[in-house]
């Protein structure tokens, strides 16, 4: 099926207009719900199909306004786009489903589901940029939706959190901004292509590496990179869990979707910085999991998780070759997936315990031996225990690191595996093996909702189990697509034509 | 021009690094605004100031022989602009309300990281 070039705008557009419609029923949340999950199903029915058609290594682009390509804004959609794109989509609906079920109407009367659609459009949004300067425009849209998601509801905790968030999101905005000037300054260009092009050229490669640190400070906050993750930890666990979910799975991968798209295309020729990447994505492996270990609130972890995460994607990024690469994608997927469906499911926990504090949890398995199976799936596919998810991202990291002689990484990657699964265990032990304590018994919030909403709650978790076991078992045709990614990632002359040469 | 400009860009920079290192969290956000502003000026300083030269051919000609003005920088200000009032819309009611639930200026005092 052929998609024609200019319909690659719509993943931007179907959640605007999905939103726009949502604003029409802002005193209706009852309405806003359904409008939200289909807008998400809308956007998930045309993204698989985009993604079906550049599988095979295709580039799509548009013009916008038909201005030729250095001039005018640029969209682009590859492999690795119309990857993300369908990521999104399906977090979205995942998400929307969930928040419909369990977001309390106090929340969702102050235009939460509306929210949501503009945060999936910066997100679709950043993914099909062509133009730098553009990627800010939608890094913006997605900080100022994400601002507001999470201060809905007004909590203490919650504006503290969000206090954190949203300086640190200036900070990088900001650093993003003089990264942009600077390289437009000595440039002359804000087209991702026409960048690539002339960076080879420039003589100043000083000042070169110079903005390449900026962009790695501005997307490193983004992403929690360390040293620059403190805010994540901070903040993550304090909105509703659809939210949280939402931002575990999507928010820092965009900062490492950034890295991946500007990196590869501008700064990769320069070893020192895939060094620097390498060096400080090992840190960030450990650390992450060494702060998922010292937590006890649930949410606390699976934020530290995250940022122990991001470690091996960057990590991937850092050594740059082929099938490193093609792990960090895949290992972004299976992440993107594997870190939404932890939210959820620490929002199911609280909703029938009524804490995410695991010492206070207990006896989940005795109340809930199947429902506990398949939290236990999507809990043990982050460690990476084969046929899970998680396995074969590892394995493609592993055999790349030891490929270039990486052995820094190697160890950095196993002992991270080690103490994330350690983190689940701990997880696991105390909510779910432990006998529960008389005393606290907090109201099951779960139990007294219908059956059909119930049902609901749970099919955005298990989907995404499901879906988190089949990337497992169908490991091979994901091998094939994170390859054609990585090629075109290591090979950029394929971009730059097909954004450059295109005359239609 | 391009030294006075160069001169107040690094203050401005200076200064709003001076105020988000501070405890108060309305130097903060006076910082972050300084700082936004910085960046814009910046990118107008990189973008090769021209004074009085529009980017406009005349009728007679079909190109511009002459130095002229990037438009581009403009509309890259013009933007980072209106974005930034907006985000610092947002941040200055945060505060407020910031101040108002958790009951301080202080950014010591606001410790989330468990509960």
């Amino acid at each position: 099926m052929m998609i024609p070039s200019n319909a690659i705008i719509l993943p931007i557009l179907i959640p605007l207009v999905a939103a726009v419609i949502l604003l029409f029923f802002w005193y209706l949340p009852r309405v806003q719900r359904w409008i939200g999950v289909a807008g998400h199903a809308a956007l998930l029915l045309f993204s698989a199909p985009l993604l079906y058609s550049v599988k095979d290594g295709s580039i799509l682009t548009m013009q916008a306004g038909e201005w030729a390509a250095p001039y005018g804004i640029t969209f682009v959609v590859d492999a690795l786009s119309a990857l993300m794109i369908l990521l999104t989509s399906i977090v979205g609906l995942a998400v929307g489903l969930y928040s419909a079920i369990s977001i309390e109407s106090r929340r969702t009367s102050f235009g939460f589901f509306p929210l949501i659609q503009f945060l999936i459009m910066g997100l679709t949004g950043s993914f099909i940029a062509g133009d730098i300067f553009n990627l800010y425009v939608w890094f913006e849209v997605i900080i100022i939706a994400s601002f507001a998601l999470i201060t809905l509801g007004g909590e203490k905790a919650q504006l503290a959190g969000a206090m954190k968030y949203v300086t640190l999101n200036l900070i990088a905005s900001v650093i993003f901004l003089t990264a942009i000037a600077i390289l437009y300054g000595i440039l002359g260009s804000l087209n991702l292509a026409d960048l690539a092009e002339k960076v080879v050229e420039s003589q100043q490669r000083g000042l070169i590496n110079t903005i390449a640190v900026l962009f790695l400070v501005a997307f490193g906050i983004k992403s929690a990179l360390f040293p620059l993750y403190f805010w994540l930890p901070d903040s993550y666990h304090t909105p509703p869990a659809a939210v949280s979910a939402i931002f575990g799975g999507l928010l820092t991968k965009v900062g490492v979707y950034a890295f991946i798209r500007i990196f590869s295309l501008l700064f990769m020729s320069d070893p020192f910085i895939g060094n620097l990447l390498i060096i400080l994505a090992v840190i960030t492996m450990i650390i992450g999991a060494i702060g998922a270990l010292n937590a006890n609130n649930m949410r606390l972890i699976f934020s530290y998780l995250i940022i122990s995460h991001i470690g091996f994607m960057l990590g991937g990024l850092g050594m740059f070759s082929k099938i490193a690469l093609a792990g960090a994608v895949f290992y972004m997927t299976h992440d993107i997936i594997a870190k939404t469906n932890l939210f959820l499911i620490s929002g199911l926990i609280h909703n029938v315990k009524g804490s995410y504090q695991i010492k206070k949890l207990g006896g989940l398995f005795n109340d809930y031996p199947l429902l506990s199976f398949v939290l236990a799936i999507a809990m043990f596919s982050v460690v990476g225990i084969p046929p899970l998810s998680g396995f074969w991202p590892k394995v493609l990291l592993l055999k790349g690191a030891v490929e270039s002689e990486n052995y820094f990484i190697v160890g950095g990657i196993l002992l991270a595996s080690f103490l994330t699964l350690w983190a689940m265990v701990r997880i696991w032990a105390e909510a779910f093996w432990k006998p529960q304590k008389a005393l606290d018994k907090a109201i099951n919030r779960f139990k007294q909702r219908s059956i059909k909403r119930r049902g609901l709650m749970l099919t955005s978790i298990v989907g995404l189990a499901i879906l988190s076991i089949s990337l497992g078992l169908g490991w091979s045709s994901m091998v094939d697509l994170c390859s054609i990614i990585a090629d075109q990632l290591v090979d950029t002359q394929a971009y730059i034509d097909a954004v450059l040469k295109n005359e239609s | 021009m391009e030294l006075l400009l160069a001169i107040c860009i690094g203050l401005l920079y200076a200064a709003g690094i001076f105020l988000i290192l501070q405890r108060s969290l309305v130097r903060l956000i006076i910082g972050l605004i300084l700082l936004g502003n910085g960046a814009n000026m910046l990118i107008f300083l990189l973008g090769r100031i021209t004074k009085g030269k529009p980017p406009i051919i005349p009728e007679e000609l079909d190109v511009l022989l002459d130095v002229y003005a990037d438009p581009i920088p403009q509309a890259l200000i013009l933007t980072a602009i209106v974005i930034s009032f907006g985000l610092q819309a947002f941040a200055i009611i945060l505060v407020k309300r910031a101040y108002r639930v958790v009951n301080t200026d202080d950014l010591d005092q606001m410790n989330t990281h468990e509960n």
